[in-house]
Formats: C-alpha cells, sequence, structure tokens
C-alpha cells in the first residue's frame, strides 16, 4: 500500500512476485490440506472428501509418540551441547590470541560447509571403528557437529562487540569469573546464544542425512516420515504430524525473531 | 602509615619484550600520582600491574603493605577508570553506578541511592535512567568516575581518562578531577602521554621511557632539574645541549637543557644566531634559531618583537637557567 504512494510498482513485478511466493508456500497448503482428506492410499486432486478422523488416528499411533519424543530429546541435548561447546569455543577464539587459533574458528566452521552425506559417513565409520554401538548418544553426537557451528558463528559475531575492557571492568569492581559472566557477559551474549540455539534446534528436529548413518535401529521424526511416505496405508497421518510440526516450529521461531530485533536495538544503543 | 603503593624491582616480559623493567617505586598514601611517558614506555602496564590483570614476572607489589602478586582482580581494594570507560551497554547509568555494591550483596535501595549520591559528586543528578549510549563522552568518562568511587577503593587508576576529550572539556575535567582527588583523600594513579596533563595535575610524576623510571619528582622538579636528556626532551621539549654545544655557549663539557621560555632575544650581548623559523601559537610565538649548525629553540611572549626568519639577532639567559645533566651519553 504505502508504496504504492510513493512509487508506483509495475504490474508485470507484482505478479511475478505473487506467483514466487505462490510457488513457495502452495505445497505447503497442499500438505495442509491432505491431512483432512478422506482418501488415504494416493494424494488424489481434488481430494474426494474431507475428515478430522486422522487427527485422532495420529493421536493414538504410539509409534508417532516414539519419533517425536525421540527427535525433540536428540533436538534439545544437541542443543545443549552446542550451547556449551560453541559459546567456549567462541569466547577462546574472539577473546584470546593463541597459536592456531584461525585454523581452530576454520575448523569449527567446516562441519557446516561439508555435505552432509560426508559427516555422516565418517561418524559412521569412526563408530565402527571404535566398537561405539549405536545409539540415542551417536545421533546425539552427529547432530552437535553441525549445531555447534550454528551457536559459534552467532556468539562469535557478538563476543566481537563485547569489548576485553568490559569483562576486566567488571573484574575491577569486584566480580569474580562466574558473576561477570552471570551479571556481564550473559546478558551482551543471551540473545545470540537463543537465536543461535533455536536454529540449532530446528536443524537438529529436522536432519535426515546424517541421522541415517548414526541411528541403528531408531527413528526420528523426519526418517520416520520418510519410512511413512513408502507406505500406501493411513498417509494423512504423515501430513497430520507435517502440520503439527510447522506449527510448533513456527512460533519458537517468531519468538527468537523478536527477542534477537530487541537485542539489537539495546546493543546499538550502548555504542 | 605505608605507602600507597610499592614496587620492588618489578619486571614485567611479554615474550623478548620487556614492558615493564625491574621498576622501583613508591606512591604516597593520599597523593595524585602521574605515570608519565610516550606510548610503549610500560606505565600502562604498571597501572594493570597495581590493578591486578598482569602479574609481575619478577619483583615484589605492596599495596598499603599488603602483598598484591597472586591476588585477582576482584579481591583488591583498588578500581579502574578505564581510557575506553567501559561501562555496561545493557545496564542503565545507576545501575553501572552501583554494579560493585551488587556484586557485594548491598541491597537494591541502598546501592541504588549511594550511586546517586556519586552520580551527585560527579555532577550528573538525575541521570540514573539512562542508557551509557544516550550520554556524551564527558559524560560517560564522569559514569566511569563515579562507577569507581561508589566503591571508596584506596586506590584509584585512571587509565588516560581525558584522552578522548576535546580541549575544554579535558581542561575542565582536570580542574574537577584535582578537586576531587583533594577532597576524598584518595591516592589517585594517574596514566598519561600528556606532560601539560601531569605537570598540572599531580604531586609527584614519574617519567617512564622502555619499561624504565627516567625520574620521579614533583612537577616541578621534573621540569627545572630534568635529569636526563630524554626527561628534558619529553617534559616542556626543552633545548637538550650537547658537550660540545654547552661549552661553545660558555658552560662545562656537559649535556644541558635549555627552556626555550628561559632564553632572550638581545640586541647586545650573549651569542649570535640565524632565524630560521618561527610560529604563532597563540599566547606566544616559537622562533627556531641555528647557530653555526646547532638548533635552538626560543619561546618569545606574546607582545614582544618577532625577528623575520633570516634575521641575525642575539641571544642569552640567565645563569641558573642553564640545567646540567652530566657528561653520561
Amino acid at each position: 500500500m504505502r508504496s504504492d504512494k510513493q512509487s508506483r510498482t509495475p504490474m508485470g513485478l507484482k505478479i511475478a512476485a505473487g506467483l514466487g511466493l505462490a510457488f513457495l508456500h502452495l505445497p505447503l497448503l497442499l500438505i495442509f490440506l491432505y491431512a483432512f482428506t478422506t482418501e488415504d492410499k494416493s494424494y488424489q486432486f481434488p481430494p474426494p472428501g474431507l475428515t478430522l478422523k486422522w487427527f485422532a488416528v495420529t493421536w493414538n499411533r504410539p509409534d508417532v509418540w516414539e519419533a517425536l519424543g525421540l527427535s525433540v530429546r536428540v533436538a534439545s541435548i544437541s542443543t545443549v551441547v552446542a550451547l556449551v561447546l560453541g559459546t567456549l569455543c567462541a569466547a577462546a577464539v574472539s577473546q584470546t590470541r593463541f597459536f592456531g587459533r584461525e585454523t581452530i574458528s576454520l575448523l569449527v566452521i567446516l562441519p557446516i560447509a561439508l555435505p552432509g552425506i560426508i559427516t555422516g559417513i565418517s561418524l559412521r565409520s569412526a563408530f565402527n571403528l571404535a566398537e561405539i554401538p549405536f545409539s540415542f548418544w551417536t545421533i546425539v553426537l552427529g547432530h552437535a557437529t553441525f549445531c555447534v557451528v550454528v551457536v559459534y558463528n552467532n556468539a562469535v559475531a557478538r563476543f566481537r562487540r563485547v569489548s576485553g575492557s568490559l569483562i576486566e571492568a567488571s573484574m575491577d569492581l569486584g566480580a569474580d569469573g562466574f558473576q561477570t559472566f552471570r551479571h556481564v557477559i550473559l546478558p551482551n551474549i543471551g540473545t545470540a546464544l537463543l537465536a543461535g540455539g533455536m536454529l540449532a534446534f530446528a536443524l537438529s528436529f529436522d536432519e535426515v542425512i546424517v541421522t541415517t548413518f548414526t541411528a541403528g535401529q531408531q527413528a526420528t521424526l523426519p526418517i520416520w516420515m520418510l519410512e511413512e511416505l513408502v507406505r500406501p496405508r493411513q498417509r494423512p497421518v504423515t501430513n497430520v504430524v507435517a502440520m503439527v510440526v510447522v506449527l510448533v516450529t513456527f512460533l519458537p521461531i517468531l519468538a527468537a525473531y523478536y527477542l534477537t530485533r530487541d537485542g539489537d536495538q539495546i546493543s546499538g544503543q550502548g555504542k | 602509615m605505608p605507602h600507597a603503593v610499592t614496587f620492588q624491582k618489578v619486571s614485567r616480559h611479554f615474550g623478548s619484550v620487556r614492558a615493564v623493567d625491574a621498576v622501583d617505586l613508591e606512591v604516597e598514601a593520599g597523593e595524585f600520582f602521574a605515570m608519565l611517558g610516550p606510548s610503549g614506555s610500560g606505565k600502562t602496564t604498571c597501572l594493570r600491574l597495581i590493578a591486578g590483570f598482569e602479574q609481575p614476572t619478577s619483583g615484589h607489589i605492596e599495596i598499603f603493605g599488603e602483598t598484591a602478586e597472586g591476588v585477582p582482580p576482584y579481591r583488591r581494594n583498588v578500581n579502574t577508570v578505564f581510557q575506553d570507560y567501559a561501562l555496561f551497554p545493557h545496564l542503565n547509568v545507576a545501575d553501572n553506578v552501583a554494579y560493585g555494591q551488587m556484586i557485594r550483596g548491598v541491597g537494591k535501595a541502598e546501592r541504588l541511592r549511594d550511586a546517586e549520591a556519586a552520580l551527585e559528586m560527579v555532577k550528573l543528578p538525575g541521570y540514573g535512567a539512562r542508557k551509557p549510549g544516550e550520554l556524551s563522552g564527558g559524560q560517560r568518562q564522569r559514569v566511569a568516575l563515579a562507577r569507581a568511587l561508589v566503591n571508596k577503593p584506596k586506590v584509584l587508576l585512571l587509565d588516560e581518562p581525558l584522552g578522548a576529550l576535546d580541549l575544554k572539556l579535558r581542561e575542565q575535567m582536570q580542574e574537577e578531577l584535582k578537586t576531587l582527588q583533594k577532597a576524598l583523600g584518595i591516592t589517585f594513579v594517574f596514566v598519561t602521554h600528556d606532560q601539560g596533563e601531569a605537570l598540572s595535575m599531580a604531586d609527584r610524576i614519574a617519567v617512564f621511557n622502555h619499561g624504565k623510571i627516567m625520574q620521579t619528582g614533583t612537577p616541578e622538579e621534573i621540569y627545572r632539574r630534568p635529569k636526563t636528556r630524554f626527561v628534558a626532551d619529553f617534559v616542556g621539549s626543552s633545548n637538550v645541549l650537547s658537550p660540545a654545544f654547552t661549552r661553545r655557549l660558555g658552560g662545562p663539557a656537559e649535556w644541558a637543557s635549555l627552556r626555550p621560555e628561559d632564553i632572550r632575544i638581545g640586541a647586545e650581548g650573549g651569542h649570535e644566531a640565524r632565524v630560521t623559523g618561527s610560529s604563532f601559537l597563540g599566547n606566544a610565538t616559537r622562533l627556531t634559531l641555528d647557530m653555526a649548525g646547532e638548533k635552538l629553540t626560543v619561546l618569545l611572549p606574546a607582545g614582544s618583537a618577532v625577528p623575520a626568519p633570516g634575521a641575525s639577532v642575539r641571544f642569552s639567559w640567565e645563569p641558573s637557567a642553564l640545567h646540567l645533566m652530566g657528561t653520561e651519553t
């Protein structure tokens, strides 16, 4: 509306933008639509009828709950591991100078640049060599490799803005290391960690490739969905799960967006 | 009463760099002490050694008679005003000032009352609710001062605190700092590279160069009786005369210092030289003279006749103005 007043947008551009957005989001709406279809073997369009029964069916399927529970636990623990390791690593790289600092910085970021399949294969062969049986913890380890990167990247950017003299000022005023972390460092990097943590959680939650190599017999939610699509029975259950996942992940991402936006305003004022 | 700060043969080496090299130092309780020197001379490292951010490579440090080595910064009764102020950007001014008391567990009402009193002392009453980012450089400086002083430190360390301020504000803050120091009776240790600042504010000055103290004394002593050529040149940019030149001017064959403002230009007597340049400084005019290859700087008070460059002039000085510094090279 406002852009109309300032300068008229050409009609062609408007249509192109609309088509682009439709291309991005219509498939998502189709997923939602098929969650209500009465037909359960093939995705027939338009759906012959609409029903809410798949929500009840999904609710009563123990395998859905199992996969969801596993995914939530894996993502939570990977995020916690990433938060601790990523923050420590960012602190070391940005606050101190030591031999090999740049190399470490590069090596930490590398896992996210590598194709997931390479990370997956190398982890699998490493676990085999070390004779570690596949378990919940091998999945967590696999996910932590790329979750650390996300947290590290967010934290290191913020750490660069926290000048070393702030930490010295805090110590000078009587705060020991823990109090300085609690009262000075955490408030200054908190929103960056929150954003990094949310992103790490989301990455871990929908990861497929690394998980297939490190999971053994357990199925996380995305892997469960992949298996479910191959089976021509009760297909809309997958759509119901997808819909719930979209709604549930959308809210924290929205929250992270608003929280980091405020954080940037605060640190901007401090300059 | 013990000294506020004592250094005994204190060294701090960074790899092969001797930032501080076997320094002996005594700061009296209640004095305004300046550490003066060019950048890289070790004065800031000395300040950080007192604050506890650095530990000496060797030597012994005492703060009011208590051994300081191995004591972390947060257990020293010493506070610092940082060069970049280092105010916490996420806290408002009142919480910044109250930070030290918050850490010590003082109740919220009490510490905020103390913070407001400290802000009044630095002439910023009612600024507590603002964020540091909303303040000017001079105001931030005052907040940093209040944040340190509210803890009633035994020694207040100031690291080039006026460096970022413009000239007028700097002169005003110099006055205020000195008044504040006398009123509170707290020992101030002040690091600066500005010799004018050190001369006008300090009770005593230590002049640093290459990690060593060249001379310690009152501003008068440092200015009138510099012990080395470095001190003579760094403090007040004196004319440093080589032994041969001193002799040609009628003195003994020793290094000597002759202050530019002590030289008089006249028609008769003294020695002859040629004027090679002059620059107008406002309250004075600086002349450069050339006497058979040796250069001399002269400061003429405002209102006196200024000879044109190229002119030949005669110059002289009171015998007491020529300060001898020995024959050591």
